[in-house]
């Protein structure tokens, strides 16, 4: 006998994901038309290592192969971990770092939805940890008159290591905006002579600004499609804005403005992409807003007094070891039983 | 217009009820057999008062209702009674139950039935009428009404009419309120009386146009005072009772809680009418309203005699040939019927033909991703997720932390799943587990309270024993010591034993015959083998639903992951 319900809604896993795809591309987009087609590279690159690194997992963990590749996660993580490093990075390291989101932070834990991190992060987090050096040439974006190269010269980096005669790979990269400011805040510059910097634009760094207002209007639809819900994303920048607000407000000349911490770094997103992973996050809406919040605040301690140039990645990391605690601190009253002392 | 709330969640399938709506209700023939339960009603399933190959008129009780928990069970026309055994029913179990299966004579001859005035009759009467009458909810939860219109302990203020109809493809109380709109709102008067309430609210869901106008009218035409017909948004599961009381009256009922304590009865529209057919005209409930739609060539409402099977109730509407099961009830919460042989009992609001092509199996579950649409549309405003994750761990006591047991299992959050996991089964497995767990612990606390009585009547005889000892050795020296005594005081004891050895032998005798006789006394009404057989059968009931809901669960994916494609 079956029992009901006898009918479900046409969704799925595979689809949820798909768009979560979809919303990335007008950032994607973006950042091909500042930095180069070689972002393209990284992402077919960590795509197909994800995908190939889920295929053996789910085959040494005997599970079938059909609906686990199917279900786009693996697609998703791939994509967020090859927009966190470097474009112009060699093609190894793309690799290392998804095979191990995939195999160690995934399928060890129990493969789909029983990951207590985040997969692309904890990449991430290996990659920086590991290789510091390959994580800091960032490509110079277009536009800048600096020396471009073309794709083929990309590709010929990427692949063999090999730059055109006579150029270095400092002439072609750069610091990232978030840690150029920090190096030069510690020369003893002040934010205004640092921000008149070419480099910079105007809301944070040059062309990686709209990359990231294209990552926020694909989180809008993700939004608006219900895909994922508003907490997420507000409380983390609300939560971002006021902690960097008030340093602001207190010391100008040393703490850079609030939006520029929004349109920097993995910002934009780490908060509508990278927190909304609903496996790692808390389920209830009160704890959804105190996670994004944590994250928010630990993102901007660790950019502006800790070691690394970002913190988006380990902000994400540290919240995650909360979520259980979080879910069960942030349980609902039930239907009927809200005026319950307990 | 009355403000009216909102409850949290909800989901909204395909309704699919204009299918069965586009022709008024139809009289189903009288079928070649009836098969009849007794047991059609929540509480003690009523006794057989007829024999093998005793002929019965229409309307006459053949099972009676049994202790205060019960309802009357009739013949829904006359004939011959041809067997009182278990057949299958329609139930959620799939067990077989007792019932009475007659054989129809064609004349449809009723018994000596009259009704009464309701204003001129005692409470006590007309809740006596309504329990001989048959008369139970016909919402599915088929409840005796009678024991549902008292308002001595609580002030009830509303009474909550429930049209609102919120399952797809259902659409039999649409119908009787297009057709029978004034009868209902008369039977809702008497239960109005009966629970002196001060206000009646008839909810309809706002996709039933025509309902509402009708039952207006009714209201107009019959000068109701204190009456509204009040359109509710159309929002699955806001049929379910709580969720209505909620919508008309913003009051929430938690589970476990009687709606009559918040001063909120409830009761559908089917069983008002059949209220006002029963006090009135002195007609047991003998027929109900059934939808008959889904794999079909005609989807149609037919007023169907209670124990018409299921097959021959769906060949009225043409049932087509690739349909493979019966669901009763809604896609949402109906039961997969065991067999179509089964008689259309007071629950049956509707019967879906399906096919493979209609409901197509769900494709296999993947894992949670813990996204909570489930807890985005649950009514009752838990974590489904959570449940999901405990029930199948078998941590039990977390799913009640959970609130299990608030689960009306309407199913929105199966249906929302995007992993396709059947969610329900396995509350209903954590559910029906917990249940035998109880029972087992309170079997286990009988055998330690008889455990317990026993030692200690066992301690209690021995000092009962030694205080008669030492009795009669005092007596005995109080003898010695009135009698001349002798030089040499012999031990007192070595005295006693040579004077008279057979008294401490019939002494221990009869004390190991009270113990007999205590032990029979205190062991024989706490026993288990001495349960009556209907206890019995209730129990193998359980037991059978279990393995089933097991059986499911195992074969939902009770594992992790779904079956190996290899």
């Amino acid at each position: 006998m079956w029992s009901s319900p006898f009918i479900t809604q046409p969704s799925s896993v595979s689809q949820i994901m798909l768009r979560v795809l979809l919303a990335l591309i007008p950032g994607i987009a973006l950042y091909v038309w500042y930095f180069g087609p070689a972002i393209l590279v990284s992402i077919a690159l960590a795509s197909v290592t994800a995908l190939a690194t889920e295929a053996v997992m789910l085959k040494l963990r005997q599970r079938p192969l059909g609906p686990f590749l199917s279900d786009n996660s693996a697609l998703l993580t791939a994509w967020l971990l090859a927009l966190s490093i470097p474009a112009l990075a060699p093609w190894w390291l793309v690799v290392v770092g998804t095979a191990f989101a995939i195999a160690i932070s995934k399928h060890l834990y129990g493969g789909l939805g029983n990951n207590p991190f985040n997969p692309a992060m904890i990449g991430y987090a290996v990659l920086i940890i590991s290789f510091p050096v390959h994580m800091t040439h960032w490509i110079t974006p277009h536009g800048m008159g600096g020396i471009e190269l073309s794709f083929g010269e990309q590709l010929n980096y990427i692949f063999d290591g090999v730059l055109p005669d006579g150029l270095k790979l400092d002439a072609v990269t750069m610091a990232t905006p978030l840690d150029t400011l920090k190096t030069q805040l510690h020369l003893g510059l002040s934010v205004n002579d640092i921000r008149d910097m070419p480099i910079y634009g105007y809301l944070a760094g040059k062309g990686s600004e709209l990359v990231a207002i294209g990552f926020a209007i694909g989180g809008l639809y993700l939004l608006s499609i219900r895909i994922i819900s508003w907490h997420l994303p507000v409380a983390f920048l609300a939560s971002l804005f006021a902690t960097a607000g008030v340093f602001h407000l207190v010391d100008p000349a040393h703490y850079v403005t609030p939006l520029f911490h929004w349109f920097s770094g993995a910002a934009m997103l780490g908060a509508f992409f990278i927190l909304t992973d609903p496996v790692t996050s808390p389920t209830t809406a009160k704890g959804k807003l105190i996670f994004a919040a944590g994250a928010g605040l630990l993102t901007y301690l660790i950019r502006v007094f800790g070691g690394f140039p970002d913190g988006m990645a380990f902000a994400t990391l540290l919240m995650n070891i909360c979520v259980p605690l979080i879910d069960a601190w942030t349980q609902p009253k039930v239907f009927g039983k809200k005026g319950d002392s307990k | 217009m009355r403000p009216l709330f909102k409850f949290h969640g909800g989901v909204h399938p395909a309704t699919h009820k204009a299918e069965s709506t586009r022709t008024p209700i139809a009289q189903a023939p009288i079928p070649s057999k009836l098969v009849i339960p007794l047991h059609q009603h929540v509480g003690n399933r009523a006794v057989p008062v007829v024999q093998v190959g005793e002929r019965v008129l229409k309307g006459q009780i053949i099972g009676k209702p049994e202790g205060r928990l019960s309802s009357a069970v009739h013949a829904s026309t006359s004939g011959t009674v041809n067997a009182i055994d278990m057949q299958l029913v329609a139930h959620h179990s799939g067990l077989p139950d007792l019932c009475v299966t007659l054989i129809p004579d064609g004349k449809d001859e009723w018994i000596a039935h009259s009704g009464v005035d309701y204003r001129q009759t005692e409470h006590t009467d007309l809740r006596h009428l309504l329990r001989q009458a048959g008369v139970v909810g016909l919402g599915g939860a088929v409840f005796p009404s009678d024991m549902k219109s008292y308002s001595h302990k609580h002030k009830i203020k509303t009474l909550v009419l429930n049209g609102a109809e919120c399952e797809p493809y259902i659409t039999c109380d649409d119908m009787l309120m297009r057709e029978r709109a004034a009868d209902i709102l008369r039977g809702a008067e008497v239960l109005r009386e009966l629970l002196y309430a001060e206000e009646v609210l008839v909810g309809i869901e706002d996709n039933k146009p025509e309902a509402i106008a009708a039952m207006q009218q009714a209201v107009l035409d019959d000068k109701h005072a204190h009456m509204e017909v009040i359109a509710v948004p159309t929002l699955y599961p806001g049929g379910g009772a709580k969720q209505l009381i909620r919508v008309l009256t913003g009051i929430e009922v938690a589970a476990g809680v009687r709606s009559t304590e918040m001063g909120v009865q409830c009761f559908n529209v089917a069983t008002a009418y059949c209220v006002w057919r029963a006090i009135t005209f002195g007609e047991p409930l003998l027929s109900r309203i059934v939808t008959v739609t889904g794999n079909v060539e005609h989807a149609q409402n037919f007023e169907v005699l209670l124990g018409t099977p299921v097959d021959e109730l769906v060949a009225l509407a043409g049932s087509k040939p690739d349909t493979d099961r019966h669901i009763m009830g809604g896609p949402m919460m109906g039961v997969d019927l065991p067999s179509g042989s089964v008689g259309v009992t007071k629950a049956t609001n509707c019967i879906i033909e399906s096919s493979p092509k209609l409901f197509p199996p769900p494709p296999p579950a993947l894992p949670c991703i813990r996204c909570t649409r489930c807890a985005d549309v649950c009514p009752a405003e838990l974590q489904p997720q959570d449940l999901y994750w405990y029930a199948k761990a078998k941590d039990f006591g977390k799913t009640q932390e959970f609130h299990l047991f608030d689960c009306i299992e309407c199913g929105a959050c199966a249906y929302v799943c995007p992993s396709q996991i059947p969610l329900v089964q396995y509350y209903r497995f954590a559910k029906s587990e917990i249940w035998q767990r109880e029972r087992e612990a309170q079997a286990a606390d009988l055998a330690r309270e008889r455990h317990e009585y026993r030692l200690m009547r066992i301690e209690r005889e021995k000092q009962e024993k030694a205080e008669r000892l030492a009795q009669k050795e005092k007596a005995a020296l109080a003898a010695k010591a009135a009698s001349p005594a002798p030089a040499v005081n012999p031990e007192p004891a070595l005295v006693n034993a040579a004077a008279d050895p057979d008294d401490t032998l019939q002494m221990r005798i009869d004390a190991a015959v009270a113990r007999a006789k205590a032990q029979a006394a205190t062991a024989q009404p706490k026993n288990v083998n001495t349960l009556t057989p209907q206890q019995q059968a209730e129990i193998a009931e359980i037991e059978a639903r279990r393995a089933k809901i097991r059986e499911m669960a195992a074969h939902a994916g009770a594992d992790d992951e779904p079956p190996k494609s290899n």
